[in-house]
């Protein structure tokens, strides 16, 4: 038997509708219909009247959740694609995050976010938006690489009593598959060593886990030796393990599907270059999306977005200086 | 959260239409007080950030204020001081969060009007007009779920906020869920300073209700009696079953948007119609006729409020600011994922 990415999301959410009655989903499709994506099939009619359809109002879809978290449910909300979050933005970004911090009442939803591209997605249907929720003071972001991630830190998500943007990846949804599902989870906030090596650093998240552990295994033919992190929450980023990781290597390379400016692999870069400056034998570099909307033709997108080929090449470029 | 009693001989009154309108009164006559308060310490330079005055609208405000009861939401906006006071806020929580003193419910973590105690079901309202009515649906929704019956939500907003896709979304989010929400809109004339005929384009703003398939009601804003008739109603059809109720006032602030704007734009036309009257003056002459008060008692009791309003703000300036370097700056309630050490 084996579970995929997108299961293991269906498989959290069932767990936290059968163990905590506080639970509820709601989002378009989600119902009996089972979400775009398929992540809540059967859920409404294994939990019946806790799997809602809410019609096309992404603001008053989070603003509900919002006020049926003050009055102590667990919502999960689930947005049909991360780009269309943005038209939920005030509600998550200026009621969500700032409630707790006004009013020592916290807010315990999780907003799930279909995240990053897949073939054919286009503009509107393949953002990375983590970098610009962690932004904001009040929000846990996290950005799950793993099957056993995606269901530990789901369930993590509901449990917590703060806001949490969940970001999960929709490539990995049928692509990555495990075993079975795990029955131990690490500490929210803690990022893993995924691979581990002694001449350069990748710092990653979400699908580029893969992209770079394919890299590192590759180039370990060159006697090349890449230590990979997967952060797995960016918000909180564990600045202690990433820190760790460069003292070992000396060298840092972040990768990132979403755009560069203002990003999560900057944000890296700036806590290492400003607290651990003597540990680099090397300038860190940076490898995001291009500065432009995600394309759609696949010949634009494989451009677009880091791929083996150019973190390869960034490893070879790092390694050199 | 418990409505404010205003004393022994009026809580015998309190079932009464009668005894509703006298506390109604109060209310409105402890908010004017109270608003006049602040924009005097406003000019002496004693507040920080804005001050947002209800003048004009306490009739309606208070209406809505004492047609609640215990267990029902209030969302209230800028302009609410009568109707906040109605539902029971103490009028130190609005002392403390316009002085800023780090005892009132904000903490000075945020100022004038954007106050609450969500817990008792007063909402601490963001600035974004239509934000807080999907929040009360949510509260609602939840109260479903818990099995709780018979509570009501009311958000309270201007012209303005009726333009915005929150308000939009969540007004058809309730009528599908067909929650018990009133939405109180207070037809001011303007949205600081664009007209009505800037700010949309049908008749009456009560028109939209057909359209969301919920019930519209409308109501002179500067009479309390009706607006009292007609909050009543609305939250007693939400109550019943009846889903959500749009209530559209037609009133005219009577002062600028904040204290920081003259109001030049308003038009003589206007202040001298019907709409320009004061609600508070034509309270007075309604319990005047009716024999519920005598003008000496009307005296007696805004003396009452006055020395209510200058105790409170007595005791509120003795009381501690917040402090920059005890303050917790922690935003979330999770403390070790805090990310509080990159500051």
């Amino acid at each position: 038997m084996s579970i995929t990415y997108l299961e293991a999301i269906r498989e959290a959410q069932a767990r936290a509708l059968a163990e905590d009655s506080r639970v509820f989903i709601y989002g378009q499709d989600v119902g009996v219909f089972g979400g775009a994506f398929k992540a809540t099939k059967n859920l409404a009619q294994q939990f019946p009247g806790r799997v809602l359809d809410a019609p096309i109002s992404e603001d008053a879809i989070v603003g509900l959740a919002v006020g049926a978290a003050i009055e102590g449910m667990r919502p999960i909300v689930e947005m049909q694609f991360a780009d269309f979050s943005t038209v939920a933005f005030n509600q998550i970004v200026n009621q969500a995050a700032t409630l707790y911090w006004r009013t020592k009442v916290p807010c315990p939803i999780t907003i799930r976010l279909p995240s990053g591209g897949t073939l054919g997605g286009g503009p509107f249907h393949s953002q990375n938006l983590e970098a610009i929720y962690a932004h904001y003071p009040g929000l846990i972001v996290m950005t799950p690489a793993t099957v056993e991630d995606a269901y530990t830190m789901l369930l993590d998500a509901v449990a917590l009593d703060d806001p949490v943007v969940f970001c999960e990846h929709k490539y990995l949804y049928y692509h990555l598959k495990a075993d079975r599902l795990p029955t131990e989870a690490m500490p929210v906030g803690k990022a893993r060593i995924a691979r581990p090596g002694r001449d350069l650093t990748i710092v990653t998240y979400s699908a580029m886990l893969h992209e770079s552990l394919a890299v590192a295994e590759e180039m370990a033919s060159e006697r090349i030796e890449i230590e990979v992190v997967d952060l797995r929450t960016v918000k909180p980023l564990d600045t202690d393990t990433v820190m760790a990781s460069v003292a070992r290597t000396g060298r840092l390379l972040c990768v990132g599907e979403s755009w560069p400016w203002g990003g999560v692999c900057a944000e890296v870069i700036a806590r290492v270059a400003s607290e651990g400056f003597a540990l680099l034998d090397a300038p860190p570099q940076r490898l995001n999306a291009k500065d432009t909307p995600v394309p759609y033709h696949p010949n634009l997108w494989a451009g677009h977005r880091p791929t083996e080929r150019s973190i390869a090449a960034a490893v070879r470029n790092l390694i050199s200086l | 959260m418990a409505q404010s009693t205003v004393g022994p001989k009026e809580a015998a009154e309190t079932n009464s239409a009668q005894g509703t309108l006298v506390k109604a009164y109060r209310h409105m006559l402890l908010a004017r007080v109270l608003d006049d308060k602040l924009a005097s310490l406003y000019r002496m330079g004693k507040i920080q950030g804005g001050v947002f005055l209800g003048r004009g609208q306490e009739a309606l405000s208070a209406s809505v204020g004492v047609s609640l009861r215990n267990g029902d939401i209030f969302a209230p906006l800028i302009r609410d001081a009568a109707g906040r006071l109605a539902f029971g806020e103490v009028l130190l929580d609005s002392v403390r969060t316009y002085l800023g003193s780090r005892l009132g419910p904000m903490r000075g973590r945020d100022g004038n009007i954007h106050r609450g105690r969500p817990r008792e079901g007063l909402l601490p309202m963001i600035s974004h007009l239509g934000a807080m009515i999907s929040v009360v649906n949510g509260i609602l929704l939840a109260h479903r779920f818990k099995g709780i019956q018979e509570t009501v939500g009311a958000a309270c907003m201007g012209d303005g906020a009726c333009s915005t896709g929150s308000f939009h979304e969540a007004l058809n989010q309730a009528a599908v869920e067909r929650l018990p929400l009133v939405l109180v809109v207070a037809n001011n004339q303007y949205a600081y300073s664009t007209p009505n005929n800037r700010q949309f384009a049908c008749a009456s703003l009560a028109d939209k209700a057909p359209g969301y398939g919920v019930t519209g009601h409308s109501v002179d804003g500067t009479d309390l009696e009706a607006c009292l008739g007609v909050t009543r109603k609305a939250i007693a059809l939400a109550r019943a079953g009846g889903g959500p109720q749009l209530v559209v006032a037609n009133l005219l602030r009577l002062c600028g948007h904040g204290e920081h704007d003259d109001a030049s734009y308003v038009t003589p036309a206007l202040k001298s119609s019907a709409a320009g009257r004061d609600c508070l003056k034509l309270a007075e002459g309604c319990l005047i006729a009716h024999d519920l008060a005598t003008p000496a008692e009307l005296d007696r009791w805004r003396s009452t409020a006055t020395e209510k309003v200058e105790q409170a703000v007595a005791k509120v300036q003795r009381e501690p600011a917040p402090d920059a370097g005890e303050e917790d700056w922690c935003a979330i309630s999770t403390r070790h994922l805090s990310e509080g050490q990159f500051q």
